[in-house]
């Protein structure tokens, strides 16, 4: 079938040697037999249209399904005259396994789904982690989603609710996850699903799960509420296989590229080409460990450190996310239902403290760090500081009390 | 009486155990040590014994059915059925034989499917929606990714960069896209234009008005219909009004522009994590090739290419070098626009006697 739009711009992108999504689309536009062939002919023609004006023409709207309040994005052309077929584009967001894992059986029953349902154009993954489902009318979302439902799939989140999550590979294939990432990933969103589907909270709230100080999913900035693995006894040191990387590579390459590049001066190299390591100054961030793979490694007292507030520009500014937990064990089912209710806890004081479009970060800088800390019942800590306050603009009435405090945390520590 | 419609199993994130590769499953959490033989190709070994060899290759991440069945076509004969994909829509497929490595990546490079992607490459870009599907858009997506890995593909097969590069895309300044070592993000340049008609029945007002970040924008009437109006020397042209009030048009085919930020880093691997940095704005929006956002995005990642050093990320290597160093380096002009005067953009000043000459 030929193509219906010419689509001069579009076809400057099918050379070169990435693989080019305009070929794929013109596929969808070529299959007459399938029941999508006439919207993919009118996305095309749309999406030209774009690149030659330079403008968008998709707007939202309300579309979803039964008993959900989000998980599908509305899109209505602006242009529907002139490309009738593709004037309902709907997005499913589609929640993908923990870890990002299918088998090909699960893809081609997706695949299949979304061709009699949808467009047959799908995206792996959108920036939340989700699946996108992308291009149905209004009337066939319904009846896609039923059939994503019935192999084991459910929808993310949109709006002002807890949105999809991602985990990164972590104990399926890495040496260097430090706790079990989708079971954190399944336990945490599974509780907070409510908030999900049926989203009424101030604003977007996010969690995302990495492993280790190497952050693959980009928790710490991109997520509301990042959970990274660490651990808190001596790192691992093989040093018979420590002397072999420097006969291997030289002094000078591991003194320049892993003993100089600690950024807590932590490691030097003894004179007989084994390691030496001060622990206690050793933050995690795992270079050493990511350049010396067989020799170096994690130690076993693992656990999770908790970042809260991540987020980009709107509105304030950018913000990373800052300490909550320095570290948190993660290994009984009790460890993993005490991250559950503190996830439950910071929804909770968001939902009743936050304005409304105001991210938790956000919320944090107006309210003070000290405040959400009572709210959600956390204690203070040096480490989820750079450094302690430099302005003297402070009231310490009660500092004898607060000295107690910390005195009676010490205490109940060295009795544990 | 009719059925009872059928309401949702509300099973959340699917268990992804029964999906997983077989080794990966046996071994979870018992993994001993990885390297990578060549790029695109990663080896891990677990306490067991056992091996795992992945083979990482690109996608257009937009992908019709005809691809997503092909690349399952490759996963049934060449590996094992099973594949995952990275936070960055790259695929990967995993094999337990060493000697099933080479048959795929050459069955995946004769398809167009390039491998790649690991280590100190430029990992593919991550992107966002843009024309195709945007309700906000000032630029497209997919096709300013797709244009710009044909320029870096070889970066992407080979592992030849300091460290690794990640590049990340934004259709507008929400920058969904996120940070990246370099960003490549529209900066709008002009105030929205209002459709005065149309305010008062699409848009909450207070809403709009709550929106914007330098409080900018009042209520009005104009020609008898209450509508919003922004203070045009206030405006900052960030485009926080539009999503939620249409009629206040942002976008714009020649003032919408773009402009590159470098150094935004997420890991906490040896530093902190970092904000990207402003580097140029002002370029096009020059579909469908956008060879100027090219030309400066190349002419960066070669300065870091020639002079940072193993492990340094974009951000480190200026750290070292300094900023007059990176602006040199790169040939790229510094202006009264890169110093911030957002709040708390004291702290990026430089407050010691420390200069570069």
């Amino acid at each position: 079938m030929a193509l219906k739009h010419q689509t001069p711009m579009l076809d400057q992108l099918e050379s070169g040697p990435w693989p080019s999504f305009v070929t794929g689309l013109k596929r969808l536009a070529e299959s007459e037999d399938k029941p999508y062939a006439d919207m993919m002919q009118d996305l095309l023609g749309q999406l030209e249209y774009s690149y030659t004006t330079r403008k968008g023409f998709w707007k939202g709207g309300t579309v979803g399904v039964r008993g959900y309040g989000a998980g599908i994005i509305p899109r209505f052309s602006e242009v529907a005259s002139k490309f009738p077929e593709s004037s309902e584009f709907h997005t499913l967001r589609v929640q993908p396994p923990a870890g990002m894992h299918y088998d090909t059986d699960t893809l081609r029953k997706m695949c299949d789904i979304w061709e009699e349902h949808g467009s047959g154009l799908i995206a792996f993954h959108g920036q939340s982690g989700d699946i996108m489902f992308q291009g149905s009318t209004t009337e066939g979302t319904q009846a896609a989603f039923d059939a994503l439902n019935e192999i084991g799939f459910d929808l993310g989140g949109a709006g002002a609710g807890v949105r999809t999550s991602m985990s990164c590979v972590g104990g399926a294939r890495c040496e260097q996850s430090c706790y079990n990432e989708q079971k954190a990933h399944r336990m945490i969103i599974n509780s907070t699903l409510d908030d999900m589907h049926r989203p009424s909270l101030p604003y977007k709230f996010k969690f995302k799960f990495s492993g280790c100080a190497n952050d693959c999913v980009n928790a710490s900035h991109r997520s509301d509420f990042a959970v990274l693995g660490t651990w808190r006894d001596d790192m691992k040191v093989d040093q018979e296989a420590f002397k072999q990387y420097v006969a291997e590579r030289g002094r000078k390459e591991i003194n320049d590229q892993v003993i100089n590049m600690c950024p807590t001066r932590a490691l030097s190299m003894n004179d007989d080409d084994t390691l030496d390591v001060d622990n206690k100054s050793c933050v995690r961030c795992m270079h050493c460990i990511n350049v010396l793979t067989k020799a170096l490694s994690p130690g076993d007292d693992k656990g999770v450190t908790i970042l809260l507030g991540g987020k980009r520009t709107l509105k304030i500014g950018d913000l990373m996310g800052s300490v909550i937990v320095p570290f948190k064990k993660l290994d009984t089912e009790e460890d993993f239902e005490e991250l559950v209710e503190l996830a439950e806890s910071c929804i909770e004081f968001f939902a009743e403290n936050a304005l409304e479009h105001e991210r938790i970060g956000e919320m944090v800088e107006r309210i003070g760090l000290i405040n959400f800390l009572d709210g959600v019942g956390l204690e203070v800590d040096p480490n989820m500081v750079t450094h302690p306050r430099t302005s003297s603009y402070v009231r310490t009435d009660d500092w004898d009390e607060e000295v107690a405090k910390w005195e009676a945390r010490k205490g109940a520590v060295a009795a544990e | 009486m009719s059925e009872a419609p059928r309401m949702p199993d509300e099973c959340g994130v699917p268990d992804p155990m029964p999906l997983m590769h077989p080794v990966m499953r046996e071994n979870f959490g018992n993994w001993a040590w990885h390297d990578r033989p060549r790029p695109g190709v990663l080896h891990h070994v677990a306490k067991s014994g056992a091996e795992i060899w992945t083979i990482k290759a690109g996608t257009q991440r937009q992908m019709d059915v005809y691809t997503i069945r092909h690349l399952c076509d490759i996963a049934d004969q060449f590996a094992d059925g099973h594949v995952r994909f990275t936070a960055r829509s790259n695929i990967e497929f995993m094999v337990s034989d060493q000697a099933r490595v080479q048959p795929l990546i050459d069955k995946l490079t004769e398809d167009g499917f390039p491998v790649g992607g690991t280590g100190n490459s430029i990992s593919m870009i991550s992107h966002t929606q843009g024309w195709l599907h945007c309700d906000i858009p000032g630029t497209d997506a997919s096709g300013v990714v797709k244009a710009l890995m044909d320029e870096i593909y070889q970066d992407f097969i080979h592992e030849e960069m300091p460290n690794r590069v990640k590049i990340t895309t934004s259709c507008c300044q929400i920058n969904c896209g996120g940070q990246g070592d370099i960003a490549i993000n529209v900066q709008h340049t002009k105030p929205p234009i209002i459709n005065h008609d149309l305010v008062a029945n699409m848009c909450e007002r207070p809403a709009v008005v709550a929106r914007c970040p330098v409080a900018a924008i009042r209520p009005a009437m104009v020609a008898g219909k209450p509508t919003l109006e922004v203070d045009e020397k206030k405006c900052i042209c960030c485009g926080a009004c539009y999503p939620p009030c249409p009629p206040m048009q942002i976008n714009d085919p020649v003032n919408s522009k773009l402009a590159i930020w470098v150094g935004g880093k997420h890991s906490s691997t040896r530093t902190k994590p970092t904000f990207h940095k402003l580097v140029v704005a002002g370029l096009p929006n020059n579909p469908p090739r956008w060879p100027e956002v090219a030309d400066v995005v190349k002419r960066i990642l070669a300065a870091y290419k020639e002079d940072g050093r193993p492990w340094e990320r974009m951000s480190e290597w200026i750290d070292r070098i300094g900023w007059p160093r990176f602006f040199e380096a790169t040939g790229l002009p510094f202006t009264r626009h890169h110093i911030e005067d957002w709040r708390g953009g004291r702290s990026s000043l430089n407050t010691s006697s420390h200069v570069h000459f």
